[in-house]
């Protein structure tokens, strides 16, 4: 077991938990936290695009704060949670995050876009959409090579409204 | 990639003594490591994982003025954080200029000095000449692409430039690198001179040692008046074409003080301090200011491709004392 023990190991025991189930895996080292969720778990929302910190496709929550998943080592997610766009949804109702992209066209092939998603949510609750630039700005690590980037921004920009909507209703 | 066998350090003590082991490579954020060894810039036995090595995060006030970053302090923490943002503006900008807001979440300030030349060569996955790859190999840069290169200190066994937004605005800010080792006392080393220009070694990043730990960075009295300005070929998420940082001690309209950095334009953060010195009692806005930033590139030299960046940074340079002359 990687986690309580200071010996190098060649196997690691990882628990964590994703969308609020928790798992308990034995992996090498160099799994990362994206072939975890992809390979292992059967999670393919997170995308592998470039696989090295590039493209934001693979964007998932690791204890709330948005992360690339292709940069995180598997064993040093020991213990966290994770959220993916699969945990979005609850009881089959879309997130507002996720109805706002499908409302504003914010994509067209879709590969994107659960990153993009997943990086919106985390762009919302950080606070960084008090204009079109600063939404630019904070979702610049989503590349898009379909160039939906005027109808993402805006679907953020209304998803931001909707979510402080419902925070004061 | 390679595997490798695995630790995770709980406490600093710990984090020394498996860094200290032979064959071991330093994982904190990660977002450098992982990729050197996909490419196969690294390919260490074991890594050991330091993220959580507890007493290493967070940003504290210094008796005295000044301030302490962990080295494990995020990049978006350090750059968020009140102290930073209210008096260090310019190593805040930087920071949050750097990379993207998820790769900050997880890239360590202690890290990102660290990081290694984006030379396309040095992170080239088929064999290439390279001398910071395999020394004694040569340097495919040279006569090869060479745009982004140095303008400043290269020699012909090496032309690439240290990428560090960060790395830039401490070395103008005089921060410093405080580390320790397992087998000898820690080190306060000068932001200035953390980096090493290929004339006294070409295959060289830094002057760290193999399992020498940087536990914090330290920063003088605060700097309000500072400024940060990035050129890049996208508005956002893109390494700098060049970069400008700059701290201004004023007396009224006159500068008491200018320490200048450059950031992408040689294999360290580059200090102006010809144009420093002739900075020092000038009164801003005059034609006396040019003249002396003018003074401080009279050391740079092109390569084949790359004439353009002499000019980008002496106008960045300009600006930059603008932007900071009006922080506060
Ligand atoms: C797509 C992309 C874009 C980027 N854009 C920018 C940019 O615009 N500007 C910029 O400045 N940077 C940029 N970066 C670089 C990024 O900021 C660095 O990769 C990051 O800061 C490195 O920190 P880390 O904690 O992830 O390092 P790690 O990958 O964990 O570590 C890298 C190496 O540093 C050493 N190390 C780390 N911490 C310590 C320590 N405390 N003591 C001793 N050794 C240590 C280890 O040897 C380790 O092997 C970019 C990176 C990517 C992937
Ligand atoms: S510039 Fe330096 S890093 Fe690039 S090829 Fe030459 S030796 Fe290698
Ligand atoms: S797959 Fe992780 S950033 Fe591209
Ligand atoms: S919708 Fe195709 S890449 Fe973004």
């Amino acid at each position: 077991m990687c986690p309580e023990e200071t010996r190098f190991s060649a196997r690691c025991l990882v628990r964590l938990t994703v969308n609020g189930q928790s798992h308990e895996l034995e992996v090498e080292p160099r799994v990362t936290l994206l072939d975890l969720l992809r390979e292992r778990l059967q999670l393919t929302g997170a995308k592998k695009g470039c696989n090295r910190g590039e493209c934001g496709a693979c964007t998932v929550l690791l204890d709330g704060r948005r992360v690339n998943a292709c940069l995180v080592l598997a064993a040093s997610a020991e213990g966290c949670a994770v959220t993916t766009v699969e945990g979005l949804a609850q009881d089959g109702r879309l997130h507002p995050v996720q109805q706002a992209f499908i409302e504003h066209d914010a994509f067209q092939c879709g590969f994107c876009t659960s990153g993009q998603i997943m990086s919106a949510l985390a762009c919302i609750t950080e606070g960084h959409t008090g204009s079109n630039a600063e939404i630019r700005e904070w979702m610049s690590g989503n590349l898009c090579r379909c160039a939906a980037y005027p109808q993402i921004a805006e679907a953020v920009a209304a998803a931001a409204r909707d979510m402080s909507a419902s925070e004061a209703a | 990639m390679q595997d490798f066998s695995y630790a995770r350090a709980t406490s600093r003590a710990e984090a020394l003594a498996l860094a200290a082991e032979g064959d071991t490579a330093i994982l904190a954020g990660g977002t450098e490591l992982l990729n050197w060894l996909r490419i196969g810039i690294a390919a260490p036995g074991r890594v050991v994982d330091i993220s959580r090595t507890p007493g290493m995060d967070g940003v504290e006030a210094l008796p005295g003025g000044g301030a302490r970053i962990g080295a494990l302090t995020r990049l978006n923490d350090a750059a968020q954080h009140p102290l930073i943002q209210h008096s260090y503006p310019v190593l805040s900008q930087a920071i949050l200029k750097s990379a993207s807001a998820q790769l900050r979440n997880l890239a360590t300030i202690g890290g990102n000095p660290l990081q290694r030349v984006r030379c396309p060569y040095f992170r080239a996955e088929e064999p290439t000449p390279c001398n910071k790859r395999a020394p004694g190999s040569g340097c495919a840069a040279l006569h090869g692409f060479n745009e982004k290169h140095a303008i400043f200190g290269w020699t012909e066994d090496c032309v690439a430039v240290q990428p560090s937004d960060p790395a830039a605005a401490l070395a103008a800010l005089d921060a410093v690198y405080v580390t320790e080792r397992r087998d000898a006392d820690g080190r306060r080393i000068p932001a200035r001179s953390f980096h090493v220009l290929p004339s006294e070694d070409p295959t060289a990043h830094t002057v760290l040692e193999p399992g020498e730990l940087i536990v914090s960075i330290e920063i003088a009295e605060p700097a309000t008046r500072s400024a940060y300005l990035k050129l890049r070929e996208r508005e956002s998420y893109e390494y700098a074409t060049v970069s400008a940082a700059v701290v201004l001690d004023l007396d009224g309209e006159v500068i008491r003080r200018a320490r200048i950095a450059l950031g992408s334009v040689a294999m360290r953060p580059w200090r102006l301090d010809e144009a420093e010195r002739r900075l020092q009692g000038q009164r801003l806005g005059g034609p006396e200011v040019e003249a002396a930033v003018d003074a401080g590139f009279a050391e740079a030299r092109p390569l084949s491709s790359n004439a353009y960046k002499i000019r980008l940074a002496r106008n960045a340079v300009l600006r930059t004392l603008n932007l900071a002359t009006r922080a506060s």
